[in-house]
């Protein structure tokens, strides 16, 4: 079985700093890490390969420094990683994005199951998954808590939506994105790191992924960014202590009520 | 471009789960009225259902011209490729500009998929969506990097435009039972219900785990909480208040509650009207997480948090001392008024 996991380098969010004045988050000196549902996914393929033989191949498309991202993959225990970097790639939408990772799925491929996070903590919009599965004709399920091989060429799954568990069975080759509940992730072993670190990766741009210059980066997102714009957030506490207490929650009350959210009626 | 004629008009993916019309379909059905008003266009709004709570052309009086019913019995168990062959199916023959879905997990599933398909950009998660007065483009804000920028969005080319849309983000208006639409039922060739994905079945699971992205109220403990059995008190609260219960990344690290309530960077992104922090400090990564709040709560006892610089009100003491207070003096309230 060859697995392909699709990893996403994001700002480590233990390491951010906030600038007082703007309220702003400052990524500048900020550490990167593997975003964390990925490595869940990651976990899920190797646990997979530990029964079912087979191979785990970490993809990820970023900027030169996302290599650390894949090299983490395989100190972790990937058996082949595939990094997708070009200036060209800069500024991709999800659209973009899934277009360069099907595209390297298609070159490095064949894949019998593809995994991902359900989203990445920095972007938060969950798309590139089903994109890629789409462009590839693959089918695909989202919002992933377990997996388990019936043996006979599909997999089951249970998807936790908001009003509980769904399951289903789908035919492989497909495409997974899971959720933090699928697993534990395990811890890079020694052996791993010293290969990572001795790797050698080659780097995939958009030519020798066969790409046009319209389907990927910039041009190829159809999407853009009109403005960036800081939400109002500036309040004015006002602190109530010790002998105070009870007219804080009295001007609690007041702002609850203000704001309708006190329910007058007693309902419940 | 398919029918430029349709530009204006905006379809709306509407969510029936189990039986039950969810009431971001009603949210983005007002909205949709709005917006295509502004464009000179007409809403449609897509229901794909085997049984549901409410009478389809109730839906007009929310805003709908035209009530798009697909009822299958093939449709009781969610089918993400089912249910995105069918969008794809009605925008294919009814060429909208705009398609609006909420951003619940049906939504993020079926709208990328879509888009994919039909080849056209989708911005995730909008909590502000207008039309552009000189181009008539969709303006779709959402926020990014946990809720630290606003950004916004468009497709300047291809279409339909398209976004998910965050519960709660738009009110429901009062319905106007004046309003005229009309109800079709379409009938859909099989091919759109071929599905590689098989659906087993469905188990329900009890409603503390409701998403708290949904909730207008949010009561979160940390590491002040100091066992798991004192969350019982924040559960007290909400229900109160009609709202979740939310957790610092201390108190799920700790195993007092489920990381499904985690608020954060690292967890979920909330913006509810009001947002307690109850026994939490407030790490950045966990102010990223609740900072658009409307009414922000602090309630500790150490004065130097940095949580009371991220809130509107500050009660600075014992939250074992404070929380019951607040109960009762909600339950007076109610008792005095009920």
């Amino acid at each position: 079985m060859r697995i392909a996991v699709l990893i996403k380098q994001v700002p480590d969010s233990d390491d951010v700093r906030m600038d007082e004045v703007t309220g702003t988050m400052i990524r500048e000196g900020a550490g990167a890490m593997i975003n964390p549902l990925d490595l869940h996914a990651l976990q899920e393929a190797l646990t997979i390969r530990s029964y079912q033989g087979g191979e785990v191949v970490a993809l990820s498309m970023g900027p030169p420094q996302a290599e650390a991202a894949l090299r983490e993959a395989l100190a972790l225990g990937a058996d082949d990683v595939v990094f997708l970097s070009d200036p060209r790639f800069a500024a991709s939408d999800t659209w973009a994005t899934a277009r360069t990772l099907a595209s390297a799925c298609e070159k490095t491929g064949p894949y019998d199951l593809i995994l991902a996070g359900e989203k990445a903590t920095d972007g938060e919009t969950g798309q590139v998954g089903p994109e890629v599965a789409v462009m590839l004709g693959f089918p695909f399920s989202t919002y992933v808590s377990r997996v388990e091989f019936d043996g006979c060429g599909s997999v089951k799954v249970s998807r936790t939506v908001e009003d509980g568990i769904e399951r289903q069975k789908l035919p492989l080759p497909c495409l997974l994105t899971v959720l933090r509940d699928i697993n534990e992730p395990a811890l890079p072993t020694l052996s791993g790191k010293k290969a990572a670190r001795r790797a050698a990766l080659t780097v995939q741009g958009m030519g020798s992924l066969g790409l046009s210059p319209n389907e990927a980066g910039l041009a190829g997102s159809p999407t853009r960014v009109r403005r960036t714009f800081r939400p109002s957030i500036a309040r004015s506490p006002r602190i109530f202590k010790a002998g105070d207490i009870d007219e804080g929650i009295a001007a609690l009350f007041d702002e609850l009520e203000d704001r309708g959210l006190i329910d007058e009626r007693g309902s419940s | 471009m398919r029918n430029p004629s349709a530009l204006g008009d905006i379809l709306v993916l509407g969510e029936v789960r189990s039986g039950r019309l969810h009431r971001a379909t009603l949210e983005l059905t007002s909205k949709a009225r709005s917006l295509a008003d502004a464009l000179g266009g007409e809403v449609s709004t897509l229901l794909m259902y085997d049984r549901i709570d409410r009478d389809p052309p109730t839906i007009v009086h929310y805003g709908a011209d035209r009530v798009i019913c697909v009822r299958d019995e093939r449709l009781r168990l969610f089918d993400q490729e089912v249910q995105s062959t069918i969008l794809s199916f009605v925008i294919d023959r009814t060429g909208p500009g705009i398609v609006l879905a909420p951003a619940t997990t049906s939504g993020r599933t079926v709208m990328p998929a879509v888009a994919a398909m039909v080849g056209t950009g989708l911005t995730a998660d909008c909590t502000g969506l207008e039309i552009e007065t000189d181009s008539g483009l969709l303006l779709q804000t959402r926020p990014a990097i946990g809720g630290n920028i606003m950004a916004t969005i468009t497709t300047p080319d291809k279409r339909p435009q398209m976004a998910t849309v965050r519960p709660r983000t738009f009110a429901i208006p009062e319905p106007d039972p004046g309003r005229e639409g009309r109800v079709v039922e379409m009938a859909l060739p099989d091919r759109c219900f071929e599905s590689r994905v098989k659906p087993l079945g469905h188990e329900a699971s009890p409603g503390d785990d409701v998403n708290i992205q949904d909730r207008d109220v949010i009561i979160s403990g940390g590491k002040g909480m100091k066992r798991e059995e004192n969350f019982r008190l924040l559960r007290e609260l909400a229900e109160l208040l009609d709202g979740g219960v939310g957790a610092s990344r201390a108190a799920v690290d700790n195993k007092w509650i489920a990381y499904s309530h985690q608020v954060g960077l690292s967890g979920k992104v909330v913006a509810p009207k009001a947002y307690f922090a109850v026994g939490i400090s407030g790490s950045v990564q966990h102010l990223a997480g609740m900072q658009t709040a409307g009414l922000v709560v602090a309630i500790n006892k150490d004065p130097e948090a940095p949580i009371f610089r991220a809130a509107d009100i500050g009660l600075c003491g014992d939250l074992f001392d404070i929380v019951p207070r607040l109960i009762e003096g909600l339950r007076n309230r109610k008792g005095a008024s009920g």
